[in-house]
């Protein structure tokens, strides 16, 4: 990623590389991004005449299963990225495969869902808390996606990245991002379903 | 692709040969892409600044026909030339937003952030080149995807810039306007991470934070600016999408009627939510425009006094106590918006005190000028202007932010003028004198003296043209965004000074053409320039100009501050960052 020669130094403050610094401050801006929508759904509610108990209309069984499989997938990139340190490639392969699939099951649990949402004719248009559902949970699905694909791509790129010297950094940029991913759900979770 | 950064490269591109594309398009090199970001910014303010030479027609001689262009126009857009009151509206809007977001960030920051940062902290790049280049590569499909709206179906967003619902959701062509802009926002982004990563991670060795150039200062608070308040914004731009799209009802109330039909919609959402989080985008917005070139005068004052700059602290305090308090004064653009009186009272208080850091820089650049042997230079000029001229358009900004005055000023021409006066004459004329400054660096060469005095007082007196009698025109009564100001009865006494001021602005674009013409002439034929025409103290003219790939010829380390000019007893009255002895 770098085109610097190492013979460079710098005065750096920070102690920490360009990459993880980068994706700390992206994060900043992902926290920001879904702090906007947290309290405009806080807006929304509070100007409300009337809104629905989460737990009435959504199916909390099966969200409360989504969010054990995404705590457990957080597990997962963890054990990948101590693989990573170890210099462990098949176990890195293994929790790093374990994690994708996790993340498709939480997309395929979450599709059931809309699924059934557009079967009983609930769409974004029906009211303003399926507004703020779809919106909030289809944003949150994207970056599922995009954590999928940053995975796949650490997983695929194992084989001629292994000893590069920044692939550990980067396995663990991805592990800041899927951590960041399984927060978002955590608070999501509760602000919908159960409130 | 470029693993040769660094060193001893005096030919200026690299050991090996670069194809065209790698080298002029899809460079890597923070200088190329801050040239592209300088030559396509300026670009979509020209663009921006002839959509409001034709608005400036319709309002000085409403209804009649546009001279050339009216005929050129479709009659949908211009019946018999005169442009009809949806395509004003069309034309604000593009206005604003091309202005704001396509001209003078992407210029402030991509062009000049990215040429000059990298060289001042001493880094051979940025911190991430790729991401760098897209950037770029964003934000000019983005800029091209805005202005395709004009022949896209539903035409171009007629809602202003600042987009406020009901009116842009039930409007045409405002769906482009937001792809567009979370196009635009992203690439943002992307540049102010690289920005705070090269900046905190990258500087030379000895360049402490209280050797940083104000310049790098004002950048880096802007970076955090734009890191934290253009989230919310594509966050606000994507809920508008989904009511326009999907059908959702984030900004609609219940049974609003359009055209005199009742709008289908579940209703349940707030309208003025969407002014909430826009303008907790605009305001830090506001600062994002004005910190760059605060920080550029810093430069050129300080290194034409010839001493050092009055209140380094000060000036760098002010910086972040302004960015910090720019995210809690967002609302004062709302006061008649509904809000309760509490409310109202807090922010009057916030916006009463962030005027005090803005009056604190002020103050220390122009106490900085006192007992100086100053070089009146073009650059210098430029920066000279700025001082009162972003002095008339801060305080104009007072009245407004008092709610008593505001009520009645509020969308008035009063509020484009002081806006403007802070933008134009404020930013775009520190932005200038900045081309002037550092030209010389990027080409090598000098930029023409006497076209830079015809363009500075062309410029000058032209900007006070355009917007000083909308001071006169918004306390006599007169609204915004109207297409016939002739309309309204109250207008008629003022309607002359609208001919001025339009007079002005045609006025303004002659101006231009001799910086437009000095610019490329003094690229390929301009008086050769040396390493540091200026005798300038910071790093950027310890490098070659134009800089080679990798900049530095040797690792640079930095002993002082960033303005050691006319210690006592030297033989020069300069010292630069980057000599270790002082020299007898």
């Amino acid at each position: 990623m770098s085109t610097l020669a190492p013979a460079v130094s710098y005065e750096s403050d920070t102690g920490v590389t360009n990459a993880k610094l980068g994706i700390w401050l992206f994060l900043a801006s992902e926290v920001m991004l879904f702090a906007t929508l947290f309290t405009s759904y806080l807006v929304l509610r509070m100007g409300a005449l009337s809104w629905p108990r989460g737990w009435e209309v959504l199916n909390v069984p099966l969200a409360m299963c989504n969010t054990f499989i995404l705590i457990t997938s957080s597990v997962t990139i963890v054990m990948a990225y101590a693989a990573v340190v170890e210099r462990d490639k098949p176990k890195f392969k293994k929790f790093m495969l374990v994690t994708i699939g996790l993340s498709f099951g939480f997309l395929i649990l979450k599709g059931i869902e809309y699924r059934a949402h557009f079967m009983h004719n609930e769409f974004p248009s029906t009211s303003i808390f399926n507004a703020i559902y779809f919106t909030t949970t289809g944003l949150h699905g994207l970056h599922v996606i995009g954590g999928i694909i940053v995975n796949s791509a650490l997983l695929y790129l194992s084989d001629s990245q292994w000893d590069h010297p920044l692939f550990v950094g980067r396995v663990e940029g991805a592990g800041l991002y899927w951590h960041f991913v399984d927060i978002v759900w955590i608070f999501l979770f509760p602000a919908l379903y159960l409130l | 692709m470029t693993k040769t950064a660094q060193h001893s490269t005096h030919d200026g591109h690299g050991h090996h040969h670069l194809s065209f594309t790698e080298k002029y398009m899809f460079s890597l090199d923070h200088k190329t892409i801050g040239l592209q970001y300088l030559i396509t910014s300026w670009i979509f303010l020209l663009i921006g600044f002839s959509f409001m030479m034709v608005m400036r027609w319709q309002l000085a001689y409403p209804g009649a026909p546009v001279p050339v262009i009216g005929r050129l126009l479709s009659a949908s857009l211009a019946p018999n030339g005169v442009i009809s009151g949806e395509f004003y509206n069309s034309l604000g809007a593009m206005h604003g937003t091309i202005m704001v977001f396509l001209g003078i960030v992407p210029l402030a920051v991509g062009a000049f952030g990215n040429y000059v940062v990298p060289l001042q902290i001493g880094a051979p790049d940025m911190a991430f080149p790729r991401l760098n280049m897209m950037s770029y590569w964003l934000y000019l499909p983005g800029g091209l995807l805005m202005l395709a709206s004009f022949i896209l179906p539903g035409g171009p967003a007629q809602s202003g810039w600042t987009s406020y619902p009901p009116l842009s959701i039930v409007n045409p062509g405002q769906t482009v306007w937001l792809l567009a802009m979370v196009v635009i926002i992203t690439s943002s982004l992307l540049g102010a991470i690289n920005f705070l990563v090269t900046i905190l991670n990258m500087r030379a060795p000895g360049m402490t934070f209280n050797r940083l150039p104000i310049f790098v200062w004002a950048q880096l608070v802007t970076s955090v600016l734009l890191l934290l308040a253009f989230p919310p914004l594509e966050a606000a731009s994507v809920l508008q999408l989904m009511d326009r799209l999907a059908g959702t009802s984030f900004y609609l109330p219940q049974n609003i009627v359009v055209y005199g039909m009742l709008h289908k919609a579940s209703g349940g959402g707030q309208p003025l939510l969407w002014q909430h989080l826009f303008w907790f985008l605009a305001h830090p917005e506001v600062y994002v425009l004005v910190l760059p070139p605060m920080g550029i005068v810093s430069e050129i004052i300080a290194n034409n006094t010839r001493k050092p700059l009055h209140g380094y602290t000060t000036l760098v305090g002010s910086m972040v106590f302004l960015g910090v308090m720019s995210f809690i004064v967002w609302a004062h653009h709302m006061f008649i918006s509904g809000m309760s009186a509490t409310l109202t009272n807090f922010f009057l208080i916030t916006t009463m005190i962030i005027s005090v850091p803005s009056v604190a820089i002020l103050t220390c650049l122009i106490f900085s000028l006192k007992g100086g042997s100053i070089r009146y230079n073009v650059p210098m000029l430029f920066a000279l202007a700025f001082l009162p001229m972003f002095g008339i358009g801060g305080l104009t900004g007072l009245p407004l932010g008092l709610t008593a005055t505001d009520i009645y000023l509020h969308d008035t021409y009063y509020v484009i003028g002081h806006f403007h006066y802070v933008v134009v004459t404020g930013s775009i004329i520190a932005l200038m004198a900045g081309v002037y400054h550092w030209f010389p660096k990027w080409y090598g060469r000098k930029m023409n003296d006497t076209l830079g005095l015809i363009h500075f007082w062309g410029t000058l007196i032209c900007m006070n043209g355009i917007f000083f009698p909308m001071f006169i025109l918004g306390m006599a009564g007169h609204n915004r965004r109207y297409w016939d100001p002739t309309a309204h009865l109250h207008n008629l006494p003022t309607q002359p000074l609208h001919v001025v001021s339009s007079i002005f602005a045609w006025l303004l674009f002659i101006a231009q053409l001799p910086f437009i013409w000095n610019f490329f002439y003094s690229m390929w034929k301009g008086e050769k320039s040396e390493e540091n025409p200026w005798q300038a103290t910071t790093l950027e003219w310890a490098c070659p100009s134009p800089p080679p790939h990798g900049n530095f010829t040797k690792p640079p380390r930095v002993y002082r501050g960033p303005y050691e000019y006319s210690l006592p007893g030297k033989k020069t009255d300069w010292l630069a960052q980057d000599v270790a002895e002082v020299p007898a």
